[in-house]
């Protein structure tokens, strides 16, 4: 069985996002830029599978400017076999990435396909499902859990009532939540290691697909400021100011 | 246990100037050296801050093609200010009766983490493997007692120091040479200098607390070019430190405070120094209406040659900041510590060619232009020690009229640790609240420098004795651990009438400030897990 798990680069998680004061979007020169966290643990589960002996092959893709190699290099140092980077430069929409991973699977035949449920900079959680409809694969999203048995899929998904198992045949598609598993550490032999694996270069316009963005974005700005707290001195008060400033109750 | 070994011919610890610069300098003398850099930080840069003004006389000899490679080195020096602060008033000290030392004409205005960004991309084109998020927390020696290099910390161990599932052994980098360049108060360079006795015969290392904050003022105040520096307020006249602010590109302006360790009142409080400072109306003026982006801090080096230590050992060699080549008038350290490097790596070629003792590395600092710029900047920080204006009036002969030339040296008194006075006999400083438009609290500070460290590992700040924070260092200077931290991560807390001394160790910043500063030299500071601290961007 060969695994196919898609990774994106992303502003890290740590890092105070600042929007541009002419508001076409957020600053990310010289940001410290990471893997999007979910997309460590579709790693971290696909190269458990292939160590428990039930997959043979992993291989990483990822689609963006050159830097975006960097996340590939590090899925490589903590498992995968192989990497994959589609260079397109701008932003591109889930659906663009879609179209580029549905082309990448075509090539590489994987039996399942894995990505983080959602990225951490647009929030959009579209790729995976669009990427199912493309195939005409079964889907199965926030997985938590997933068993690997003969032909199909047992899965667990985190949903808003709690948890719910399916099963899924595969070839499938499976989008993974941080419940997931804990992405190990790249350890330094290993990334020495990861230097020396294959990663193929390809650009998306040889691909055939059309990545311009299909959405016009208007303005980026930045939430509200939050007010200052104030201290109340008694429970009349807080009622008072509920019921008179604030207008809850 | 056994830990994975690798071999190099030269393992360097630090990725900021002085190692970047040692790397680039060994690869172009001889591209068969094979060379690896550690740097404890999630990226090149991300640990580095530094006001900058920049002086290019060490990049030129390295790259003396910098400008057609894109440096990022753009913005040059038009036009140069000093102030000296009174609590509402200011007076502008012309530039021409300034000492040379502190003219800036043809330097540029500079992040330097970017520019080591940039280092590290020419470094890598050369070949060097730089492993970002790898802290060397060890230093391994062979059986003649000889450096035989580094190792890195282990990954994946909970509070109490058990293995995780996670857990991924550190591993073992073998050298012929390994330089140490992991900048001021560096936590293996310090345990070298002790070892080796390298500080003998020297005066006791002195250092200063460097705060720095990015603004993006109005349009109309910014004026690209322009550096200015103050002294006086808020400081009082025994109390070492003064100002920056460069005026960068893209409307933003480098804000930053130094204070000097040898301070004496544990009231003090460096941070809320720096937050009063820019009440100053002179300074208000220019930031109303901007917006802060970044903030962090550092220990920086100010001793100067005679804290200078050794800089070589059997096995190993200490470079820039590590051994502490900054030029405390000049306001600079980064020239000296890349050209610290240069030499290093130049004593490693004959070292590896002629097979040359390592002891050649000093005798190349000496003849070197670093020396004689240290050497002229030799006196000023000691005659400070006097206090401001006598420190002033000192320098004035020293530098303007002498040219650092006079027949004497004066030397430190104290290490940074000894100089506090007891707090019962110093006054308290009553700092104004935040109003969180101009001046801000630690915590809010804090979140802008992006710092995490993965929680669950080791507390990477170790207590010699547990008690005595509450038991001595509260009782006879109000813990000033509480105060000199910039970023807040000691406390003492009271739950049912008990005192705790709390550390909240995932806020470190790693300026090392606690390490230095401590009255009993209780406070360690050791490497967290890998790729933890600040995420420092154009600082």
């Amino acid at each position: 069985m060969k695994i196919l798990v898609a990774v994106k680069r992303v502003i890290d998680y740590n890092v105070q996002v600042r929007v541009k004061e002419d508001g076409t979007g957020v600053v990310t020169d010289n940001v410290k830029m990471s893997t999007n966290p979910p997309d460590d643990n579709a790693i971290e589960e696909a190269v458990k599978i292939k160590e428990a002996g039930k997959a043979k092959e992993v291989v990483a893709v990822t689609i963006g400017e050159d830097k975006a190699q960097e996340t590939v290099r590090k899925a490589l140092a903590v498992g995968a076999d192989k990497g994959i980077h589609v260079k397109v430069d701008g932003i591109i929409e889930p659906l663009a990435v879609s179209k580029i991973l549905q082309k990448i699977v075509e090539n590489e035949k994987p039996d399942l396909v894995f990505m983080g449920k959602q990225a951490i900079d647009d929030d959009c959680n579209q790729t995976g499902q669009m990427l199912a409809a493309l195939l005409n694969w079964p889907q199965a999203t926030f997985a938590s859990k997933i068993e690997v048995k003969d032909k199909s899929l047992e899965v667990t998904r985190e949903v808003d009532e709690g948890l719910e198992t399916i099963e899924t045949n595969i070839p499938s598609i499976v989008t993974c939540d941080l419940r997931l598993n804990e992405p190990r550490y790249a350890s330094l032999p290993n990334i020495m290691k990861a230097k020396k694996k294959p990663l193929e270069q390809i650009n998306a316009s040889d691909l055939g697909i059309d990545t311009k963005p299909r959405i016009e974005q208007i303005k980026v700005e930045e939430p509200p400021k939050r007010k200052a707290g104030i201290k109340v001195a008694s429970v009349a008060e807080l009622v008072q100011k509920l019921k008179n400033e604030a207008k809850v109750i | 246990m056994s830990r994975e070994v690798m071999e190099y011919d030269v393992v360097i610890v630090g990725g900021g100037p002085s190692g970047l610069s040692t790397a680039i300098k060994l690869k172009q003398l001889n591209p068969d050296i094979n060379v690896c850099l550690l740097e404890k930080a999630s990226e090149i840069g991300a640990h580095i801050l530094s006001g900058n003004v920049f002086e290019t006389r060490a990049l030129d000899e390295l790259f003396p093609n910098w400008k057609e490679l894109n440096a990022p080195i753009k913005t040059k020096v038009t036009n140069e200010k000093f102030l000296f602060l009174g609590k509402t008033k200011s007076l502008s000290w012309p530039t021409w009766l300034l000492p040379k030392v502190q003219h800036n004409k043809n330097n540029y205005i500079i992040s330097l983490a970017n520019l080591c960004r940039w280092l590290a991309e020419q470094a890598e084109a050369l070949g060097i493997e730089i492993f970002p998020g790898f802290p060397a927390s060890e230093v391994l020696y062979n059986e003649d007692g000889s450096v035989k290099g580094v190792a890195t910390q282990d990954m994946g161990l909970d509070k109490e120091g058990n293995k995780k599932d996670s857990y991924e052994s550190g591993m073992e980098l073998h050298a012929k040479v390994t330089v140490f360049a992991e900048g001021c108060r560096g936590h293996l360079g310090k345990t070298l200098i002790k070892k080796f006795e390298l500080d003998k015969n020297k005066c006791p290392q002195q250092y200063g607390i460097g705060f720095k904050e990015i603004w993006e003022i109005k349009e109309e105040k910014h004026q690209e070019g322009l550096v200015m520096h103050t002294a006086g307020w808020p400081l009082d006249n025994k109390t070492y430190g003064g100002s920056f602010l460069y005026h960068a590109e893209n409307k933003q302006v480098f804000l930053g405070y130094v204070i000097g360790l040898d301070y004496q009142n544990p009231y003090l409080s460096p941070f809320d120094e720096f937050q009063r400072f820019k009440t100053h109306p002179s300074i208000k003026s220019i930031l109303e209406g901007g917006k802060r982006i970044s903030y962090g801090a550092r220990a920086l080096i100010e001793g100067g040659l005679q804290s200078l230590p050794r800089m070589y050992m059997p096995g190993a060699l200490l470079v820039g900041c590590d051994a502490g080549t900054l030029n405390m008038p000049k306001i600079k350290g980064s020239h000296t510590a890349m050209k610290s490097g240069i030499i290093a790596a130049e004593a490693i070629n004959y070292h590896f060619k002629d097979k040359d003792d390592l002891s050649i590395y000093e005798k190349l600092f000496k003849e070197s232009w670093v020396y004689k710029e240290l050497h002229e900047a030799r006196n000023v920080k000691p005659s400070f020690s006097w206090g401001l204006i006598l420190g002033i009036i000192f320098t004035g002969i020293d530098q303007i009229l002498f040219r650092g030339k006079l027949p004497f040296t004066l030397n430190h008194k104290h290490a940074d640790h000894k100089t506090l006075k007891p707090a019962k006999e110093m006054p308290k400083i009553d700092y104004p609240k935040p109003d969180n438009i101009l001046t801000f609290d630690k915590t809010s500070s804090v979140y802008l420098t992006g710092t995490n460290h993965a929680d669950n590992q080791p507390v990477h700040l170790k207590l010699k004795d547990k008690n005595l924070p509450i038991n001595y260092t509260l009782e006879k200077f109000d813990e000033p651990a509480q105060r000199y931290c910039p970023v807040g991560v000691y406390e003492v807390q009271t739950e049912n009438n008990i005192k705790k001394f709390v550390i909240n160790s995932q806020n470190c910043i790693h300026c090392k400030t606690c390490d230095i500063k401590e009255p009993s030299q209780n406070i360690t500071w050791v490497t967290p897990e890998g790729g933890g601290g600040p995420k420092y961007g154009n600082m």
